[in-house]
């Protein structure tokens, strides 16, 4: 059995956010196009959504006072962890269908796994959350997985 | 009738080098985009002072989207990006210059789905961020 694992922290695994709706706005998907340095022009001209558009589209918008001094912002879908220093991480998309301007889309987030492994350095913890984005009919847009080492 | 051009891709193919090198109005215009407030990509004597690294931080998930970049840049028209996997292995600082690459895995005719190996590596060329994802072409070649 794991040392770092509590069966109190695994109960987390599961956990859902609130489902998250929003609207894709064309200068939105020009901005990301720019900053990212899209070249194709349906991107540019803000018409279709570049891949990874739907990391600036959910990423939390919090208020000042709730980033940490670092400018972090708390994800309140994880719970505390005994590891606190985050290592890079890797990301699993699938792409179900195109984001285009004026869509309407909802994202859900879950808590999908907590695990430990044994580093060089020491025990690291590895978690994954899912998010499903689905349009305003309901199908799937994507599907997104992240994993997050913790030192 | 010519071939299509999924007929043509050979494994080893190559995707096209493309080469980065973002300065800091690009980094900061990625991270308003996203409303991303980590000092490490804009605040210079906190990046070095207090978390000590060698400059800002170039966003990670900015190097993921070269990533998707040269895949949906290779394809184009002629089909999607399906699925990507990718993982940021060594940082990157404002300085450096990045190039974005790739390699045909393997073809799967049936599926019309090529596999894809795609990489970010650093002047030094380390692969700072690797992946692997797969495209799949339209049925119909377009004219």
């Amino acid at each position: 059995m794991s040392k770092l694992l509590s069966a109190e922290l695994m109960a987390n695994v599961g956990r859902r956010s609130q489902p998250r709706q929003e609207l894709v706005a064309r200068r939105e998907i020009r901005k990301y196009a720019i900053a990212t340095g899209q070249r194709q022009k349906k991107y540019l001209d803000g018409d279709e959504a570049p891949p990874m558009f739907h990391v600036a589209l959910f990423w939390d918008v919090v208020e000042l006072d709730q980033l940490t001094p670092d400018g972090v912002s708390i994800d309140s879908l994880l719970p505390k962890f005994p590891l606190e220093r985050a290592m890079a991480g890797g990301l699993r998309i699938e792409y179900h269908r195109p984001i285009m301007a004026g869509d309407l889309l909802t994202a859900t987030r879950t808590l999908t796994d907590i695990y430990e492994k044994q580093g060089s350095q020491g025990p690291l913890i590895f978690y994954e959350v899912v998010m499903e984005v689905v349009n305003e009919k309901g199908e799937p847009v994507l599907t997104e997985k992240t994993t997050r080492i913790l030192r | 009738m010519s071939l299509s051009r999924l007929q043509t891709i050979k494994p080893g193919d190559l995707l096209p080098v493309r080469e980065f090198k973002p300065d800091n109005v690009q980094l900061f215009f990625y991270n308003a985009a996203l409303w991303n407030a980590h000092r490490i990509h804009f605040d210079q004597p906190y990046a070095t002072e207090v978390e000590g690294y060698p400059g800002l931080v170039i966003a990670g998930p900015l190097l993921g989207d070269w990533l998707n970049q040269s895949v949906v840049d290779w394809v184009g028209e002629d089909g999607v990006l399906a699925c990507i996997e990718y993982s940021n292995r060594k940082a990157s600082y404002i300085g450096e210059t990045l190039r974005s690459g790739g390699k045909v895995l393997a073809i799967d005719l049936d599926k019309r789905e090529v596999e894809l190996e795609v990489t970010i590596k650093n002047e030094a060329d380390d692969v700072i961020a690797p992946g692997v994802a797969i495209a799949r072409f339209h049925c119909e070649p377009k004219d």
